[in-house]
């Protein structure tokens, strides 16, 4: 089976040699398996957000391979094999709710019959059925940013990646969100690839926590999440998971020391 | 009813200021030529509306030309500015330096070259005059695209086409709505002012400077006070084109 993203020993240098040249990344060796939950997660500053943008080839590494599907990752974004969310929910202020979600199959070119349906079914899916016609401002934080994760999935890319994409959100909201996010995962049965900066987060969502060291960015810990599936708020307080926040923290402060 | 409230102060403040105005003309008992009261304007605006409405319009379609052909220049230049980097880096520079010269100075000398009689002259001098606030604006619009909104479209894999259409040209209308409502401005007083320096009787910058030189002033008065009324009604045209054509912009929304 082709792994859905792997790395062959990459490496990200900014501003090579110059004075200030960064070290950003090195030596990433990593395979990701079709329909796996991968967090990233580390110090600021260790890459993980780097990494996130190499698989979408928003950035291009200055040594070693990405392959995602089996391709080149400048391939697999020409073939838009994936749909991404970033920090805040970029959202095109001139566009109502739903004309946000069909952005990318717009942009792809689908009628307009096609992009009304998959739309209405994708905010049907995130639970904003309802705010078609709202312009985002009329939107709180969360809306806007499951106005986003509906836009990412809206052409069914087999892979979604994700960078720190609750991090602006309050902690109830932030709960929720992430129930939710699960639910999409298991009934769209994408491959997701998750930067957090939270434990408990990269614990309740992932099926693997993937720890890295920063400066130069390095993967130092790959710890299996083997809490049971589907999860639901009270996964939360089962004692496995307590271990596993446990777990994931030491390797943190290894990584710091 | 609320938006009939909103406009009962305005109303107050015009109708008691032009009633002051009135006031102190009659008690000074001030000669017309320094001041003219509103009554009689408004009696001269009535007699001479023949000749007003022949001049006004006439001078209203040639600024309005100049408006058109001014900013459909200055769009097509934006947008090649905007596109190609050499062309912006070039002409940049240039454009706001133009923009910072008195323009209105071409005047007399567009007259040479298009004859007294013919508007064209007034239609270049406009067009040139509201070219460069137009496309300044415009070239900032097309260039204030967030990074994170151009990765997105990257990471859809987007041609320099559909970033234009769907991405950098609905962010810079709100840039090209300010600088058409500077620009609406400056094209009544590029064709105004243009007309100061000759050409036919029937303009509104010509009707304004013989009535001065026959010291019928109330004439004069009632010829600027159309001017004015041009003006406002081109800046509430233009309101209203941009509060349908962005109607989710912050300056738009809380109103």
């Amino acid at each position: 089976m082709t792994n859905a993203v792997k790395f062959s020993n990459v490496s990200m240098t900014f501003n090579e040699g110059k004075e200030n040249q960064v070290h950003a990344l090195s030596d990433i060796d990593l395979a990701i398996e079709p329909g796996e939950f991968v967090s990233l997660i580390g110090p600021s500053g260790c890459g993980k957000s780097t990494l996130l943008r190499l698989v979408g080839d928003l950035a291009v590494g200055t040594g070693g391979q990405v392959e995602v599907n089996g391709k080149p990752a400048h391939q697999a974004r020409i073939d838009r094999d994936y749909g991404m969310v970033f920090q805040s929910a970029t959202l095109l202020d001139w566009r109502k709710v739903l004309a946000n979600v069909t952005l990318p199959l717009e942009i792809m070119g689908k009628g307009s019959a096609e992009r009304e349906e998959r739309g209405r079914a994708m905010l049907d899916l995130v639970q904003l059925s309802g705010f078609e016609d709202h312009y985002p401002w009329q939107l709180s934080g969360g809306m806007q940013q499951r106005v986003a994760i509906a836009r990412a999935l809206a052409f069914e890319p087999s892979l979604l990646l994700m960078d720190e994409p609750f991090g602006a959100l309050d902690e109830m909201t932030r709960e929720r969100m992430q129930s939710e996010l699960l639910s999409i995962w298991h009934a769209t049965e994408t491959t997701v690839i998750f930067v957090t900066h939270s434990i408990p987060e990269a614990v309740f969502l992932s099926t693997k926590v993937i720890v890295m060291s920063p400066r130069p960015g390095r993967i130092v810990d790959v710890i299996d999440i083997d809490l049971g599936q589907p999860r639901t708020p009270d996964t939360r307080e089962e004692p496995r998971f307590y271990e596993l926040l446990t777990v994931v923290r030491e390797s943190l402060r290894r990584v710091e020391h | 009813m609320t938006r009939l409230q909103n406009w009962v102060p305005a109303a107050v403040l015009f109708i008691g200021g032009l009633g002051v105005w009135e006031g102190i003309v009659r008690a000074f008992s001030i000669k017309g030529f320094i001041l003219p009261a509103p009554s009689a304007i408004a009696l001269a605006f009535t007699e001479e509306w023949s000749a007003l409405r022949v001049a006004g319009f006439s001078t209203f379609a040639t600024a309005i030309a100049g408006l058109a052909v001014g900013a459909t220049l200055a769009v097509l230049a934006a947008l090649a500015a905007a596109r190609w980097t050499p062309v912006r880096e070039g002409a940049m520079p240039l454009a706001i330096a133009a923009n910072s010269t008195p323009i209105i100075v071409l005047a007399p000398i567009a007259n040479s070259w298009f004859g007294l009689r013919s508007a064209w002259g007034t239609v270049l001098v406009v067009a040139v005059l509201v070219f460069f606030p137009i496309m300044i604006n415009l070239v900032k619009g097309l260039l204030s695209a967030e990074t994170s909104q151009l990765e997105l479209l990257d990471s859809y894999a987007a041609t320099d086409r559909s970033v234009l259409w769907k991405l950098r040209l609905p962010g810079a209308l709100p840039y090209l709505f300010s600088a058409l409502k500077v620009a609406a401005a400056l094209s009544l007083i590029g064709a105004i002012v243009k007309e100061y320096f000759g050409g036919s009787q029937e303009r509104l910058g010509q009707y304004i400077t013989s009535k001065a030189g026959l010291f019928q002033f109330e004439e004069a008065w009632a010829a600027i006070v159309l001017a004015s009324a041009f003006g406002i009604l081109v800046y509430l045209t233009i309101s209203i084109i941009e509060r349908m054509a962005i109607p989710w912009h912050v300056s738009i929304r809380n109103v």
